[in-house]
């Protein structure tokens, strides 16, 4: 059974109408369970305090952030070479999501920032990577409603997606390339020197996870939408022509 | 009483707990009432080519 069968419009639907109810009651438990193990279950940070609790929210939306990015690049390089509308509908489906979690990891990133650093907002590296991500995140969305023909939009966007991976990719690595900035380095690693504690990480994993799946979750959904407009759109062009031709 | 002491953190924790709860619940409010949307809208669509 090859993949590809799911790039038809039709397989997709069927095989997500099955497994979105599952994945809807997965990711809302592994996102409570997460969430309220790191808020409640876990202590203050020797040095951070309380605010420790932000990262069970803020490095799952980076993660996903980056990585929504990445896939919108597959699922684009995917549309360039193979022409699936599916995959160019996935990727304009993906952009919205990606773009709300860029905003929480900023948003969340600045309420951590301002107690730890002393201040909101920093023209560090990774945070100016983050927010050029944002601004492609918005072009990304604005160009493909900017261009009416469905086609060209994915070929249009799927360029524009392939030149903000530079900065998708930056921002994942921005704390290596550079090291005069305030952002710390990886809060997760093999390293056990430098991974965060055992207490923390645990809690932060189920988080992850929880951030994940509402990804692939919403895309999903979106997804879906994306597909039942172009239906609803090629039955008001042939209505159009039927008219038309009466006329 | 709170459950957790959060100490003179309380307000940034709260304020990004809050935040993200708000962005991410529009986020996905607004995903389900498209989906909806577009069911209902092509459902009528498809009734009116039948009738055609």
């Amino acid at each position: 059974m090859s993949l590809w069968r799911f790039a038809n419009p039709a397989a997709f639907m069927a095989l997500t109408d099955r497994v979105l109810p599952a994945l809807s009651v997965l990711t809302a438990l592994c996102l409570a369970v997460g969430l309220a193990w790191g808020f409640f279950g876990t202590p203050h940070d020797y040095q951070q305090g309380a605010t420790v609790k932000i990262i069970y929210l803020h490095v799952p939306a980076a993660l996903m952030a980056i990585n929504g990015w990445i896939m919108m690049l597959v699922a684009s390089l995917i549309w360039v070479i193979r022409r699936h509308h599916v995959s160019a509908l996935a990727a304009r489906a993906a952009a919205p999501v990606g773009a709300t979690l860029t905003l929480v990891a900023m948003v969340t990133g600045a309420f951590w920032g301002q107690p730890t650093w002393g201040t909101w907002w920093v023209w560090d590296p990774r945070l100016t990577s983050f927010f050029i991500l944002l601004i492609f995140y918005l072009g990304y969305i604005a160009l493909w409603e900017a261009v009416e023909d469905p086609e060209k939009a994915a070929d249009l966007t799927a360029a524009l997606c392939l030149i903000g991976s530079v900065f998708a990719l930056l921002s994942r690595y921005a704390v290596l390339f550079w090291n005069q900035g305030l952002h710390q380095g990886f809060s997760l690693s093999l390293d056990p020197e430098t991974n965060v504690a055992d207490v923390f990480y645990y809690p932060l994993l189920v988080c992850m996870a929880g951030f994940a799946l509402l990804f692939v979750t919403l895309v999903l959904i979106r997804t879906r939408t994306e597909i039942l407009r172009r239906r609803l759109r090629a039955l008001d062009l042939r209505a159009a022509h039927l008219r038309e031709g009466a006329a | 009483m709170m459950i957790v002491d959060l100490g003179p953190h309380a307000l940034p924790v709260l304020g990004a707990y809050g935040v993200s709860a708000v962005l991410i619940g529009a986020l996905i409010a607004v995903t389900l009432i498209a989906a909806r949307r577009a069911r209902a809208a092509l459902t009528a669509a498809e009734g009116d080519a039948d009738e055609r």
